[in-house]
């Protein structure tokens, strides 16, 4: 058994004058896909900001190969939430994905070699290699999403943290990057948090889903926290799951709850 | 002064003359600096705030010659200042159009106050609002080269994480990359090319070095290092070609730099027009 990569314990997460959620105990291990799911403003990106060392915990703890996060750790590799680069910015996609890599040295080296190579073979294994001297400015949303992911698997991390990837991307894309980030988690052993605002295309992949709400993080397989049990405790308020033949889910008592949940 | 269809025998006829070898020294020494940080500037879209530091070094060149000092210190010292309250207010402060726009107005203001104050009035305010490039001095050369040295080794330093930080942000701050230094440190190398600069367009003319020859660029390479590289190539272009083209004509040098320079970016866009049309939504 295989020691977990990230382990959190009564981690409570928020600003000085705020709570965002609490009693959150989870434990990922190597190649885990998980799905961070939830309202607007219930903390998944708070979720991301502890583990990059942006921002420390309130209480609790969470440590990441053993240690507590730190800024700069070259194990995680992030693709923040974003959702254009402006159309003007003509600097090609290999640049980019080579600033994964050794955008952090100082001094002036246009281009090793090294770098040049490692970032074609990222580009390579996210699909992209037609795109390394595209400008990054009229990219499509699925094909800078592949860009940043590129960017983030370039040196190689344990770890990939997934901020909305999906928020731009219609059906055949969402599948199509889904399928790359499955494919990622299963062949280098990633663990991947993918933040998402709907389950039903992640469910096929998914090892586990994490659910922020109300304060309060479920975590766990998707058979046991998308329940309507589950969730109602975790919501403090009726909550209904439903299943369609297909596995689809439909999680009813809970969207027009967003406005107030904090 | 008469040209001649020999280009060789005119250049020798105006190299002659000592103030033209200082302008064709100065001017070259801050194209290459101009072409250089103007390339981050047009990256990171801060064009505004080179502006400001050049107009707030205008107050501070003002005060300088009212107080009998050279003016290049009162626009090192002004340009800097405001580089570094821009840097303290925070990592999106430069793109606070609004405020930046408030004290640069004021600093605009500020500086009449002092120019009105001294009595060679016109000349002064003129030739710190458009440059006067013709009446550099040996040692101002000499200066101008030692601290264009300093922000060619900052630059080279700075270079990756700069790009990083420019193209993006959030990836660089979870690199761990220090982001206030790197914002800080970018504005005061801004300041200092924007003070000798100013030198040769004036404070007025600024964007015609900093902020044209790298807009060019970007639209010839795709590569920042080549992109660098042209941009430098523009500046000096229109420096060198207008110092000479004002040496034969009776304009203001500034004019022709600025012309020269506006003229291959609407080249350069024209022709981009022309081989490569946009693709358009949906359609090959």
């Amino acid at each position: 058994m295989q020691a977990n990569l990230i382990v959190a314990e009564n981690l409570a997460a928020g600003y000085r004058e705020k709570t965002v959620w609490r009693d959150a105990n989870f434990a990922f291990g190597r190649g885990e896909f998980i799905a961070v799911i939830g309202p607007n403003g219930a903390g998944k990106t708070t979720l991301f900001r502890l583990l990059l060392g942006l921002q420390q915990p309130i209480s609790g703890s969470v440590k990441i190969f053993d240690a507590p996060p730190k800024r700069g750790n070259p194990q995680i590799g992030y693709v923040p939430q974003r959702h254009i680069i402006d159309s003007d910015t003509n600097v090609e996609c290999l640049e980019l994905v080579r600033l994964g890599l050794s955008g952090k040295n100082w001094g002036f080296n246009p281009y090793s070699h090294k770098d040049r190579d490692a970032a074609y073979a990222a580009l390579e294994g996210v699909g992209a290699t037609e795109l390394a001297h595209r400008p990054l400015g009229v990219l499509s949303g699925g094909e800078l999403q592949r860009i940043f992911l590129a960017e983030a698997l370039v040196s190689n991390p344990d770890i990939l943290l997934l901020d909305e990837p999906l928020s731009n991307l219609d059906m055949r894309r969402e599948t199509d990057l889904l399928h790359l980030v499955d494919g990622v988690v299963r062949k280098r052993g990633v663990t991947a948090l993918l933040i998402a605002h709907n389950i039903n295309p992640l469910l096929p992949h998914l090892d586990k889903v994490m659910y922020v709400a109300n304060g309060r993080v479920a975590t766990g397989k998707p058979s046991e926290v998308l329940t309507s049990e589950r969730l109602t405790e975790l919501y403090g308020i009726e909550v209904e799951v439903l299943r369609d033949p297909h596995g689809n889910v439909a999680i009813i008592g809970v969207e027009e709850h967003h406005g107030n949940m904090a | 002064m008469t040209f001649s269809p020999n280009l060789y025998a005119d250049l020798q006829q105006m190299l002659h003359y000592e103030f033209m070898r200082n302008a064709f020294e100065a001017g070259t020494i801050i194209s290459v600096i101009a072409g250089i940080t103007g390339y981050f500037v047009v990256l990171r879209r801060s064009a505004f705030v080179a502006h400001a530091f050049s107009e707030i070094g205008f107050a501070g060149a003002a005060g300088a010659v009212l107080l009998g000092i050279p003016p290049i210190t009162g626009l090192l010292l002004g340009s800097t200042l405001g580089a570094l309250a821009i840097a303290a207010l925070g990592r999106r402060a430069a793109n606070r159009d609004t405020q930046i726009g408030i004290v640069l107005a004021f600093a605009l203001g500020l500086g009449l106050l002092f120019i009105s104050l001294y009595a060679g009035y016109a000349s002064e305010a003129y030739s710190i609002l458009f440059g006067e490039i013709l009446g550099i001095s040996s040692s101002a050369v000499l200066l101008t080269l030692i601290a264009s040295a300093g922000i060619l080794i900052a630059v080279g330093a700075l270079y990756r994480p700069l790009l990083f930080a420019s193209l993006d942000e959030d990836v660089a701050e979870a690199k761990g990359l220090p982001m206030l230094f790197l914002g800080t440190a970018f504005l005061v190398v801004v300041a200092v090319a924007v003070s000798f600069a100013v030198q040769i367009t004036g404070v007025l003319l600024i964007f015609s070095l900093m902020v044209t020859p790298a807009a060019t660029a970007q639209y010839l390479s795709r590569r920042p290092s080549t992109a660098i590289a042209i941009s430098i190539g523009i500046a000096l272009m229109a420096t060198w070609v207008g110092l000479f083209v004002a040496f034969y004509t009776i304009y203001p040098v500034s004019f022709f730099i600025t012309a020269i320079a506006f003229g291959l970016y609407l080249l350069v866009r024209g022709a981009r027009l022309v081989i490569r049309p946009r693709k358009v939504n949906g359609q090959p």
